[in-house]
């Protein structure tokens, strides 16, 4: 009885001490960690996988955070627990940069990678339409103006925003509003054209319209590119790798008579296009030695460039004299100024 | 007499008729059960049984001078495109290693690119024309040819579908099981121990048992803002870590391994404590060598099924940061690390057509854990416990 007793107070200690000393151990990192946004998470995690392969460093962690989730994260302070890097689908918000400053994160590089666009698609069976940026605002925003009047979006039948347009009913797959798609949405086809439209009194209107033809099909762009090819007459909303991705089953539709287009989207053209960026801790780049070596990495020509391999997930190249001024930003690591964001 | 004998047996055949439309009634929603979950299997099998199978392609590797910088011009370049990238990015690295390949050629068989095994399983695809008649050309040859996926097993999470394997997620979901067992397994059983054998029956102990069984009902994300609040932020455990998501899941399983040893203990009869208090044992000798040796298929029992709960689990996960890209397997607690559940939920969002099948080639082998972790709680359950 006793051996019984000796052996199990013996395991008992054997594993208390077990958990003890995982929870002590710490070391400099070799890892780079990265968080941010769900757009920019495709391509960074190529770019990492890359980077575990063909150097000697381990393969970065990336956590998909979201582009404010990953800001947040990362102006938390300098130091071991907090993340050498941030993807975002938008630029750093002076708000956010102002935070960064207070906790001590004072030298950032921005680094921007390329543009995404925002597509409105449709599956390839049905006959393609052509929007103008203000008929895709009447038909997903909550309040309209009808005689110089806001009322609810009475608008059921894409025929009765413009007779032009196909008699359809209108029917709208989106991203719900934790997405980044979301936000860039809403900036770029809500919040632009609203200001033009005298109704809204010159400033952004920005709430889309919750009555059922606007549907929230969840963070997951992959369902939505599903329901549309059941649902032939309803549009999904999403980034332009997935219409690509899909390019047989799905068609885009123009905005403003311009294609969804990697040179369209690439030089501006199409209302609906972002930029993508990240931002590097500076401070960090001492105690995590590959840091560099992964921006270095990311921003080089094979990547980036026309015929990089991020292009053929969809990341849509810069121009080459902004790529270039990207690789100068990198190379003398330039400080981010508040002045920037002015 | 007010009720006449044809009263008496309409009213026999109405209650006779009202408890076989019940019946049929309750057979109806168990068809219905079954009918679905044979729809899920149906779908999760047509949809993940290609996952298990990978297109290799027979390829002439010429290590040349123009090699050591970019890989793809080792290859012949008809070819280069159907070969994967985690190949063709290897050999300058393995040039670099191995000076004396250089001038050498082989013939191996690699990872085909994923729109090739696309094609050659006939789900959608990329491939033009003149590639697809390459390929053709290739199979006839038998020089590319579905095989056992085995890299699904051997590695861990890659953003190329071809290369993409559960290897990381699997050693991170032990990991974090160990260490969630670890910590609840004692914690949960020396719990019941003491609400079952020792403490005194009063409002305090009713109200600590009250809040243990409120527990196990409590959504599991909310054990994920606690874990990243008190665990992350408080303790300073390292973020995205078996060590973290296992002390959270910990918290978790708790409640379930108490409630089930606090049965298993109440399962084992008044009488045999009664004879060893009898033969003179402390209360401490009853417990540890009659009633928890008694009640041990019972604890085994809730703890698998709390284990099993704790695996299936992504949603506190997501919260901790364990909802990553981890392409490597970890090798300590204290490593970023991902999960079973965790890589579904990745695979699932990714825009490839290829990761369909990974998707559910990862829900298969999941439900295949599970229903096995099951199956031994069963078993256990079935072959060591005594009915008094």
């Amino acid at each position: 009885m006793n051996r019984i007793l000796k052996n199990r107070a013996f395991k008992t200690t054997a594993i208390a001490a077990a958990v003890i000393g995982v929870a002590t151990v710490a070391h400099a990192r070799d890892q780079i960690r990265i968080v941010g946004s769900s757009t920019v998470y495709p391509f960074a995690s190529y770019v990492t996988e890359e980077f575990g392969a063909v150097t000697e460093y381990p393969t970065p962690v990336i956590e998909s955070t979201g582009s404010g989730g990953g800001l947040r994260l990362f102006c938390n302070g300098v130091g071991e627990g907090t993340p050498d890097i941030t993807n975002s689908s938008r630029r750093i918000k002076l708000s956010e940069l102002e935070r960064c400053l207070e906790n001590g994160v004072t030298d950032v590089t921005e680094v921007k990678i390329g543009s995404d666009g925002i597509v409105f698609a449709q599956s390839s069976t049905n006959e393609a339409i052509e929007l103008t940026l203000e008929q895709l605002f009447l038909a997903v925003a909550a309040k309209v103006p009808v005689d110089g009047e806001l009322v609810d979006n009475p608008y059921t039948n894409w025929s009765e925003i413009d007779a032009s347009l196909p008699d359809r009913e209108i029917s709208i797959y989106g991203p719900p509003t934790t997405s980044g798609t979301r936000d860039a949405f809403e900036e770029l086809a809500m919040e632009v054209p609203s200001k033009e439209m005298e109704a809204y009194g010159g400033d952004g209107y920005t709430d889309v319209r919750s009555d059922g033809v606007y549907i929230d099909a969840g963070e997951n762009d992959n369902l939505i590119v599903q329901r549309l090819s059941e649902d032939t007459d309803a549009f999904g909303i999403f980034g332009y790798s997935f219409l690509e991705e899909n390019s047989g089953a799905l068609v885009g539709t123009a905005i403003g008579g311009v294609e969804p287009e990697p040179e369209a989207i690439s030089a501006g053209d199409y209302p609906i296009a972002r930029s993508l960026w990240f931002y590097v801790k500076n401070q960090h780049a001492d105690a995590v030695p590959p840091l560099y070596d992964y921006v270095d990495m990311f921003v080089s020509e094979t990547m980036i460039g026309e015929g990089g391999y991020l292009r053929d997930l969809g990341l849509i190249p810069l121009p080459e004299a902004e790529r270039e001024q990207t690789r100068e930003k990198v190379a003398n690591r330039a400080q981010l100024e508040v002045d920037d964001l002015k | 007499m007010s009720h006449s004998f044809d009263d008496i047996s309409t009213q026999l055949r109405r209650r006779h008729r009202r408890s076989s439309r019940l019946k049929w009634i309750s057979m109806g929603a168990l068809g219905i059960a079954g009918l679905f979950l044979v729809l899920f299997f149906a779908d999760m099998l047509a949809k993940g049984l290609p996952a298990f199978q990978q297109a290799q392609i027979q390829v002439e590797v010429d290590y040349n001078e123009d090699a050591q910088r970019m890989g793809r011009a080792a290859l012949d370049p008809e070819v280069s495109r159907l070969v994967s990238r985690t190949f063709e990015r290897l050999i300058p690295v393995r040039m670099r290693d191995n000076p004396e390949l250089l001038g050498t050629t082989e013939t191996r068989w690699v990872l085909a690119d994923s729109e090739v095994d696309q094609y050659l399983k006939g789900h959608r695809h990329k491939l033009s024309e003149s590639q697809q008649a390459t390929v053709e050309a290739l199979v006839q040859q038998d020089r590319v040819e579905l095989k056992f996926n085995t890299t699904f097993f051997t590695s861990g999470d890659s953003k190329m579908p071809e290369a993409a394997g559960i290897l990381s997620a699997a050693v991170g979901t032990v990991m974090t099981l160990l260490v969630t067992l670890a910590i609840a397994f004692p914690i949960g059983v020396m719990t019941a121990v003491y609400l079952e054998e020792f403490a005194p029956d009063n409002r305090l102990t009713q109200i600590i048992e009250i809040n243990i069984n409120n527990l196990a009902a409590i959504p599991s994300i909310l054990f994920g803002l606690l874990g990243l609040a008190i665990f992350i932020n408080f303790f300073g455990v390292p973020r995205s870590t078996p060590l973290v998501g296992g002390m959270t899941l910990a918290l978790m399983t708790l409640p379930v391994i108490i409630i089930a040893t606090r049965t298993a203990l109440r399962s084992v009869p008044d009488t045999i404590r009664h004879a060893a208090f009898g033969v003179g044992c402390s209360r401490w000798q009853v417990v540890r060598d009659h009633v928890l040796p008694l009640a041990m298929p019972g604890i085994m029992t809730g703890s698998i099924i709390g284990l099993a709960q704790a695996m299936g689990e992504t949603a506190p996960l997501i919260i901790i940061g364990m909802v990553a890209f981890i392409p490597d397997a970890g090798s300590s607690f204290t490593q970023a690390a991902t999960v079973l559940p965790a890589q579904i939920f990745t695979w699932a969002g990714e825009p490839e057509q290829a990761f369909v099948e990974k998707t559910a080639g990862g829900i298969l082998v999941l439900l295949a854990i599970l229903i096995f972790l099951n199956a031994t709680a069963v078993v256990l359950r079935k072959k060591f416990e005594r009915r008094w």
